[in-house]
């Protein structure tokens, strides 16, 4: 199978999609963006390439397919958590005097994590845009509470070798043949006599499905970071144009709220951007201001979009800057102003700021497709239903639910058009089935 | 290693000159006149041999040495502002830190501060905070607004008016001469020799490649006769040299010259409006060479001349001349006319696109740019691109911000240009990426 390769490489989450010779998406990989950018990407294109596998095996499998699918990632994941715990054991180990006691709390932690793995890795975590970092994190620090409180080890302490080794584990690339994790899945998905054996047959076929990357594209924040030749790399703002299109075809203005800087961009009929304005260099309003604003109500960022559309009466915020988001924030509670209340207004700013790059680029005359991580926020996409329909009348606004791959399906499509016809190789790649 | 024409070599060597023999003007018993670029009237001022300075040239000059934000930081600290024109902190900054140039000259205190005020407002209150600091002569020409893009008989006349009732006297008082008008024909004959050469230079870009890139490198040529030069022998002697070179490089059918050589591959043409960012200035400048982009006109290279659309200083009516010259800047045109050069160069040259580079600190001339944007896209049906940054405040200027929409524009004129196709990728052997699964 020919595959197209785009890699959306975001200063919060780094993505990657697989499409076929007919534009179809046939897999797609998300993780968080770390530190170490190759990496990142190399986990966002690997799974992309197992969720590929995936698809192929529901495909065959049926209703089973689902429930090996969902064990796969949570096979995954436990995988990652073992390497957690291999690394939590050598740091505290490495912890002189203190370590020989240390180790065995960590160790039990993590254990009892690993015998949640079924419910802690679920579809739902995932659902909820939650990384294994995420997922990890918070139930770490949950039991780690009751661990220290009932053996009296020192909570911080744990705590440090936690922060260290997660940082270490969650930069592993980890070779996992994709022929024992799936058969792994199969039994944790409660498969038995025949259709076990069926669903590992599938497994093994699906292993060594030949797919050759016959294209491939990078975009995003970090895109100049990704191992690219030069001519494999396209700026995000046309890749959300071609993907929010692909995604929406009655798409003509795309607004784009990353991590870093947004975007309002237009497209024509086919996708393609006839025109764009983005944040300059201060990137106050972008999905960066909203993280701080979490850090600063000690709030998860998922949280602020549900307490925000509970206010009745939105403060009015001054300023979408970043540096004096804390400041303005407890200015306003100082003087009674209710959380929600904050919040909501400080939706309303980023989008008011939003609107103004939006009529730049040459306002919203059709449908919108609103993408980018902060899509994903209901406070945000309401904010900006009511002031388009003030500004420019009644307009549809889209937020497909697939938006955060908007810019590596444009990536990938753009791979996909740059590579004729008659160039595509006829020789098949061998797999070998290592997932 | 930086490449260069020896024409480069003689445009350093002049500046260096200058700001050398400016520092030595006291001594030579030479009056010291401060005035801006735009509207500058040179010719007048060698007519009486006074020592020229332009602070904003100082001020870029003090920024692509890496020395305008301590000038700056420096009149923040002195109450001005964050919003307040770069240059005119720069200029502040540099007086209060001792007024030493960019070349480590010390640029002398004026005798007169010659105000001909061409379309930018701040250039007023520069003067009149100049004129708190200095207890010397002020010459207020005032230049009217060419509201309507059309250079009137009674405009020409009011500033030939203000010339022989307000400049020259003040000239002639702080100099103790009168005024030679012969003198100031010659001056004229040779600023219009060194125009000629200099408007062939800027028009050799119509041709593909186009040989000279005139922006960036339009800043260089501009130098000499936008400045203290104009009607010199020395900038009669540099033109001929540029136009020389650019002869031979488009002869040779090279591509505009670069830091890094020649560029080769002219994939985009440009055309630019405003000016570019000074303390990046390479940075700045190597976004577009990276990328294939050659500038071939800009609207910047007209701010002290519109030597291009063919204006020619007339030594037959040497103050109607200087007045027309005043009149006829770019800062002095209203923004329909702005426009609708744009335009005009777009299809001049053949240009695949127009970027508008808006400057934070200028609000009187970065006013209206996105109106101009839709302008001119309405004029061409070519896109127009947009970046922001500023003059000399280096804080305004994020690299990867500016890169991203450069580029993100090209590869939209790109993707029009071929439908949405794109070039087709290497195969994945010939790269560091795992391809097997």
């Amino acid at each position: 199978m020919r595959l197209y390769l785009g890699v959306d490489l975001g200063s919060t989450t780094s993505k990657a999609v697989l499409v076929d010779d007919d534009e179809r998406v046939v897999g797609r990989g998300i993780t968080n963006t770390r530190s170490n950018y190759d990496v990142a990407v190399e986990i966002a294109r690997r799974d992309a390439m197992t969720d590929a596998r995936l698809a192929l095996a529901l495909r065959l499998l049926g209703r089973d397919g689902h429930a090996v699918a969902e064990a796969f990632w949570v096979e995954s994941d436990l995988h990652r958590l073992e390497a957690l715990r291999q690394t939590c054991r050598a740091t505290a180990s490495a912890i002189p005097g203190e370590g020989p006691r240390l180790a065995p709390a960590v160790d039990v932690i993590l254990a009892r994590m690993a015998d949640e793995g079924s419910t802690l890795f679920n579809a739902t975590a995932r659902s909820r845009g939650s990384f294994f970092r995420d997922i990890v994190s918070a139930r770490f620090h949950a039991l780690a509470e009751e661990q220290c409180a009932r053996s009296g080890v020192d909570f911080e302490r744990v705590l440090g070798i936690y922060d260290r080794a997660i940082l270490d584990a969650e930069n592993q690339l980890l070779d996992l043949p994709f022929v024992d994790v799936f058969a792994a899945s199969v039994d944790r998905a409660g498969l038995h006599g025949e259709r076990r054996e069926a669903a590992i047959a599938v497994g093994r076929e699906v292993a060594h499905a030949a797919f050759d990357v016959a294209g491939f594209v990078g975009t995003g924040y970090g895109r100049a970071r990704l191992p690219f030749p030069r001519d494999c790399i396209r700026s995000e703002i046309l890749c959300h144009g071609l993907g929010a299109h692909a995604m929406l075809p009655a798409t003509r203005t795309v607004l784009d709220i990353g991590g870093q800087d947004t975007k309002a961009i237009q497209v024509d009929e086919r996708g393609l951007v006839t025109s764009f304005q983005m944040n300059d260099r201060c990137a106050a309003g972008c999905g960066r201001y909203l993280g701080y604003i979490a850090d600063e109500l000690s709030l998860g960022l998922h949280e602020l979009g549900p307490l925000a559309l509970t206010s009745k009466r939105p403060s009015r915020i001054t300023s979408t800057c970043t540096v004096f988001a804390g400041t303005e924030i407890r200015d306003l509670l100082a003087v009674g102003e209710k959380r929600e209340d904050v919040l909501s207004g400080l939706h309303r700013a980023i989008i008011t700021r939003a609107m103004s790059l939006l009529a730049r680029s040459g306002g919203v005359t059709d449908q919108l497709t609103f993408t980018g991580g902060v899509a994903r926020n209901q406070a945000a996409v309401n904010a900006l239903g009511d002031m388009v329909k003030a500004h420019y009348g009644p307009r549809t606004i889209n937020v497909h639910t697939d938006s955060i791959y908007t810019g590596a399906l444009g990536a990938a499509l753009f791979a996909r058009r740059g590579v004729p016809a008659e160039d595509l190789p006829d020789a098949k790649k061998e797999c070998h089935g290592c997932g | 290693m930086i490449k260069k024409e020896p024409s480069m070599d003689a445009q350093k060597d002049l500046l260096a000159g200058y700001f050398a023999r400016l520092g030595r003007a006291k001594d030579e018993g030479r009056p010291v006149v401060y005035t801006f670029v735009p509207g500058n009237l040179v010719e007048l001022m060698a007519a009486f041999d006074v020592a020229p300075v332009y602070p904003e040239v100082n001020a870029l000059q003090s920024a692509m040495r890496q020395r305008s934000s301590g000038f700056i930081r420096e009149a923040e600290r002195g109450g001005h502002s964050e919003d307040v024109c770069s240059y005119v902190k720069c200029d502040l900054g540099m007086l209060a830190k001792g007024n030493v140039g960019p070349t480590g000259d010390t640029i002398p205190p004026p005798d007169l501060l010659l105000l001909s005020f061409t379309g930018c407002f701040t250039f007023m209150k520069w003067f009149e905070l100049l004129r708190e600091q200095y207890d010397c002569e002020v010459a207020m020409l005032h230049v009217p607004y060419v509201g309507d893009g059309v250079v009137t008989a009674a405009m020409r006349a009011y500033v030939v008016e203000q010339l022989q009732r307000e400049v020259i006297p003040k000239l002639e008082k702080v100099t103790g001469k009168r005024l030679d008008l012969d003198k100031l024909r010659a001056q004229l004959a040779r600023s219009r020799q060194a125009e000629e050469d200099l408007a062939w230079v800027f028009k050799s870009a119509r041709h593909r490649p186009s040989p000279i890139d005139a922006y960036f490198g339009g800043v260089y040529y501009i130098g000499p006769i936008f400045t203290s030069f104009r009607g010199s022998e020395d900038a009669c002697r540099y033109y001929a040299m540029l136009r020389g070179e650019v002869e031979e490089r488009l002869a040779a059918g090279l591509g505009p010259i670069t830091p890094e050589g020649s560029l080769g591959d002219e994939k985009f043409r440009l055309v630019v409006e405003g000016p570019p960012n000074w303390t990046s200035f390479r940075d700045f400048w190597k976004i577009f060479y990276d990328e294939g982009a050659v500038c071939v006109a800009s609207t910047y290279t007209q701010v002290g001349g519109t030597y291009e659309r063919g204006f020619r200083h007339d030594p037959a009516n040497p103050l109607e001349s200087l007045a027309d010259y005043c009149l006829s800047c770019y800062t002095n045109l209203p923004l329909p006319q702005r426009s609708r050069i744009l335009a005009d160069m777009v299809k001049e040259y053949e240009a695949d696109g127009f970027v508008i580079h808006s400057v934070k600190s200028c609000n009187s001339f970065s006013a209206g740019q996105l109106h101009m944007l839709r302008e001119v896209e309405r004029l061409t049906g070519v896109p127009g691109g947009f970046i922001e940054s500023d003059l000399v405040d280096a804080r305004y200027y994020g690299q990867a911000n500016i890169k991203n929409r450069i580029e993100s524009y090209l590869q939209m004129l790109h993707a029009r240009r071929t439908g949405g196709s794109v070039p087709p990728p290497p195969r994945p052997e010939r790269v560091h990426l795992e391809v097997v699964p």
